[in-house]
């Protein structure tokens, strides 16, 4: 049995919220996020998205960043520090720290702005704006301002890119070669994506309805999460950690490059590989934080890997995307922190819009949020591209 | 009709890259996915894409794909019906 | 723990995908921007599947399939990728129609294709391996971000087989806008001598090099891995020299034990005085072979290194054009291979005969 590895802290900013408890009110008071564009430039008016609702200068005042840094790297850092600041350590140099970031287009933001003058004319554009373009480079400005380098890397796997980067955190920890892990992910809203998404058809023009026999696809979202992992020796002795993350499994579902398999095949090894790791059975769940993007095609998907594993009588369930959108490389990340905090505080999310059961499924998400529930183990789903499908679970320490 | 579904045939084989695919090889009648040329649904995006490129109509819900998208001769019925409009 | 290379496969601006041991002879250039030399990809991806696929999606399936092939395996216990770029082509294709056709009638193609996991996706999809898949994009440590990857999953006992790759394209955008940084020489003269010049700047170079990694060796096995240090934006060479002493007393050896060092030498003044500093350092008078005049430079070449690497360890010998000073030694135990790119992404990898 491999000792755990310990939640001591999370952050997270996203378009609920600039911090944690802003987040978690969003969802007490029924408050989702999605609104018209406001910040970014785009010619799709007509999607609602869930933007942090802040201008670039006001973020570069929060993370203390240049106004010139992308906007992920804004992001990623805001959270990042909050997640450090919540685990009550000390300085990032008393531990072998590492930063294991995920993100999806890197400073696209930036490059999106060079491109057209470099179009015209390829001796044209302002180089800075393009010498963000490397995902890498968003975890480098985050990972210098912190005064990480004992270990730092980047993921991305699309949409499970943020699950991901828990995982190989963790596995540095198991391994010995690092003691603390701030892991997660950051994606900021661009054109690029948002065009991309519009290009699948994919995009509701009404706020999503994830789980919903009325579904008609997905809102995009912005923002950042982290969780802080630690050690069992540097867990020993310390309060108020949050959780453990007792399992975690990716699989693939190699069945198309975007779709999932109607009956959600990687979406369950994943799962199922979790739960094993965890040594839990699918009874022992109390909640899952579902990654019910609000398209046909993955609440499908999902929804009958989920009856396939747990039955006709599936553990609460809601997909918290109905509030933050789908922040893409950063949604992993986000959705662990709320699942770690479910552990800790005993917290259900209401998955919002929602009112028809889907008629595929036996069972419909919850729709009102409580807090004080007892809940020993929490899952959390991530799927993306390439049919790359990811399973966290959390659990209560001391078990 | 026979001029579109001919104009029909060389456009899809440049917009979906059908290396090596003449146009006679492609039957009027002949299903474009699964069986026949095998597409799939990103496939069904790019013809999508095309009829608003080459024909200036939109097709709004993509469940609407399978319908027109069954063969060549499909689309280009679909494609005279909406001019008629 | 022991990992084992099973199977090695690359595909670069070298000969490198015809079944020789190495090349069969070697590819002058003249260019600073080095383009890898393409199989016939339809041996390994039918034609379905081939009509979407960039160039360094076919790459990367190609030296997947070359290394499996290697392996004598067809569905490992999981794939791991490295790339700082992703797939720049379709990014680049994406970008310039939303900007042209200002966010209209776009197609999903290039963007779906764009995904920095793609190779991975699409190497999992054509094997039909539904296990881990992992891709991680960190610049100058990518790949070695992926070796760590596969050498601690081996470690945890889960998989005993692991598909591990490096790649990255260079296009004409790319290879625009990184000549602007300053990058790559503007009279490079032939690559063969890229190595004897001290001026600025490099080649550009671009491939996919892809290795079976196991935790058992088999008939196949042509090497082993040792090791993989990473160090991060090193405050100055003592830096680096420290990691190289306790890198190697992790593994229980000296600098003496190391037979052949393996250096990213690329032709750049500035980058090339970490070389010269780290081998009259550590390793005086020690033979040293180099590869970047032969792959170019990327940030993932450190893949076409150690492609090199192991394919030294397995033929013991190493292509004279690969030599960069000293003679090749008898018996070739121990390759230290120590690599940076633009000197802030420095990393050591230990291949040893098994």
């Amino acid at each position: 049995m491999m000792a755990p590895t310990w939640i001591a802290g999370g952050g997270v900013i996203c378009g609920i919220g600039q911090h944690v408890q802003a987040c978690v009110q969003a969802f007490q008071r029924m408050q989702p996020g999605m609104a018209p564009l406001q910040f970014l430039r785009s010619a799709h008016t007509a999607f609602p998205v869930v933007e942090v609702k802040a201008a670039n200068d006001h973020l570069a005042q929060l993370s203390g960043l240049p106004l010139s840094t992308a906007r992920t790297a804004m992001l990623s850092l805001i959270a990042a520090r909050e997640a450090w600041t919540s685990s009550g350590l000390d300085e990032v140099r008393d531990y072998r720290t590492a930063f294991v970031s995920a993100n999806t287009v890197g400073g696209m933001d930036k490059t999106e702005d060079f491109f057209p003058a470099f179009l015209q004319d390829q001796g044209k554009g302002r180089l800075h704006g393009v010498s963000q373009h490397e995902c890498g480079t968003i975890t480098e400005v985050v990972a210098d301002a912190l005064g990480i380098s004992h270990h730092i890397t980047t993921i991305s796997t699309a949409c499970s890119s943020g699950a991901n980067a828990l995982m190989y955190g963790a596995r540095l920890i198991h391994n010995n070669l690092a003691d603390v892990v701030i892991a997660g992910g950051a994606d900021a809203l661009t054109r690029f994506t948002l065009n991309g998404f519009n290009t699948l058809m994919i995009l509701d023009t009404a706020p999503s309805r994830p789980f919903d026999d009325s579904r008609r696809g997905l809102n995009l979202g912005e923002g950042a999460g982290y969780v802080v992992l630690v050690s069992d020796a540097v867990a020993k002795d310390r309060k108020g950690l949050w959780a453990t993350l007792s399992g975690f499994a990716n699989a693939n579902d190699a069945y198309h490059q975007t779709a999932s398999s109607p009956d959600g095949t990687g979406n369950y090894l994943a799962m199922q590989g979790a739960l094993h790791m965890a040594g839990l059975q699918p009874a022992d769940i109390r909640y899952i934080n579902l990654h019910g993007t609000g398209t046909q095609n993955n609440d499908l998907s999902e929804g009958l890997a989920i009856a396939r594993l747990f039955g006709n009588t599936p553990p609460p369930a809601s997909s918290t995307k109905s509030f933050t959108g789908h922040t893409l490389g950063a949604s992993g990340g986000i959705e662990a922190v709320f699942a770690a905090l479910s552990v800790r505080d005993g917290l259900l999310y209401p998955n919002a819009q929602f009112t028809t059961q889907m008629k595929e499924l036996p069972f419909s998400p919850i729709t009102t949020f409580s807090a004080g529930n007892d809940l020993r183990h929490v899952m959390s789903n991530s799927f993306g591209f390439g049919g790359n499908c990811s399973c966290l679970v959390f659990s209560k320490g001391g078990s | 009709m026979e001029q579109l579904i001919a104009d029909l045939k060389a456009q899809i084989i440049e917009q979906l890259n059908l290396q090596e695919v003449k146009p006679e090889d492609i039957g009027d009648d002949a299903p474009l996915f699964k069986e026949g040329l095998g597409l799939d649904s990103i496939d069904a995006l790019e013809l999508i894409v095309l009829l608003q490129q080459y024909y200036g109509i939109r097709i709004a819900n993509p469940d609407d794909g399978p319908r027109i998208f069954t063969s060549v001769r499909t689309i280009a019925e679909f494609i005279t019906e909406q001019k008629a409009k | 723990m022991k990992i084992y290379i099973n199977g090695t496969g690359a595909i670069s601006p070298q000969q490198t995908a015809v079944g020789a041991a190495f090349w069969p002879a070697v590819q002058d250039y003249t260019t600073n921007r080095l383009k890898v030399v393409d199989p016939d990809y339809k041996q390994w991806i039918d034609l379905k599947q081939i009509r979407r696929m960039s160039r360094v999606i076919k790459m990367g399936v190609g030296a997947a399939q070359l290394s499996l092939q290697q392996a004598g395996i067809s569905v490992p216990d999981g794939i791991i990728t490295g790339t700082a770029y992703g797939c720049l082509d379709d990014t680049g294709v994406f970008l310039q129609k939303m900007v042209v056709q200002e966010e209209q009638m776009l197609t999903p193609t290039a963007f779906i294709q764009s995904t920095h996991n793609t190779v991975g996706g699409q190497i999992a999809l054509l094997l039909g391996c539904h296990a881990y898949n992992n891709t991680f994009v960190h610049r100058g440590f990518s790949f070695e971000s992926a070796l760590l990857d596969a050498i601690m999953f081996l470690r945890e006992g889960e998989a005993r087989q692991l598909l591990v790759g490096g790649l990255d394209e260079i296009t004409h955008f790319s290879h625009a806008i990184l000549q602007r940084f300053g990058l790559y020489k503007t009279n490079p003269g032939h690559s063969g001598s890229l190595l004897q010049l001290h001026n600025k700047g490099t080649i550009a170079g671009e491939g996919a090099a892809f290795f079976v990694l196991g935790a058992a060796s088999t008939p196949h096995t042509k090497a082993c891995l040792a090791g993989v240090q990473t160090i991060y934006k090193p405050t100055d060479n003592a830096a680096i020299q420290q990691a190289t002493t306790l890198f190697l007393a992790a593994h229980g050896l000296l600098a003496a034990d190391i037979d052949l060092l393996i250096t990213g030498r690329n032709g750049d003044v500035d980058d090339d005085q970490w070389y010269n500093t780290w081998t009259t350092a550590h390793f005086p008078g020690k033979p040293e072979a180099a590869f970047k005049h032969l792959c170019g430079e990327y940030p993932t070449a450190t893949g076409f290194g150690m492609w090199l690497g192991a394919n030294v360890l397995a033929h013991q010998q190493v292509p004279a054009e690969a030599m960069y000073s000293g003679t090749v030694p008898a018996k070739i135990n121990n390759i230290l291979m120590y690599n940076h790119h633009l000197t802030t992404h420095h990393s050591l990898i230990l291949m040893q005969v098994c």
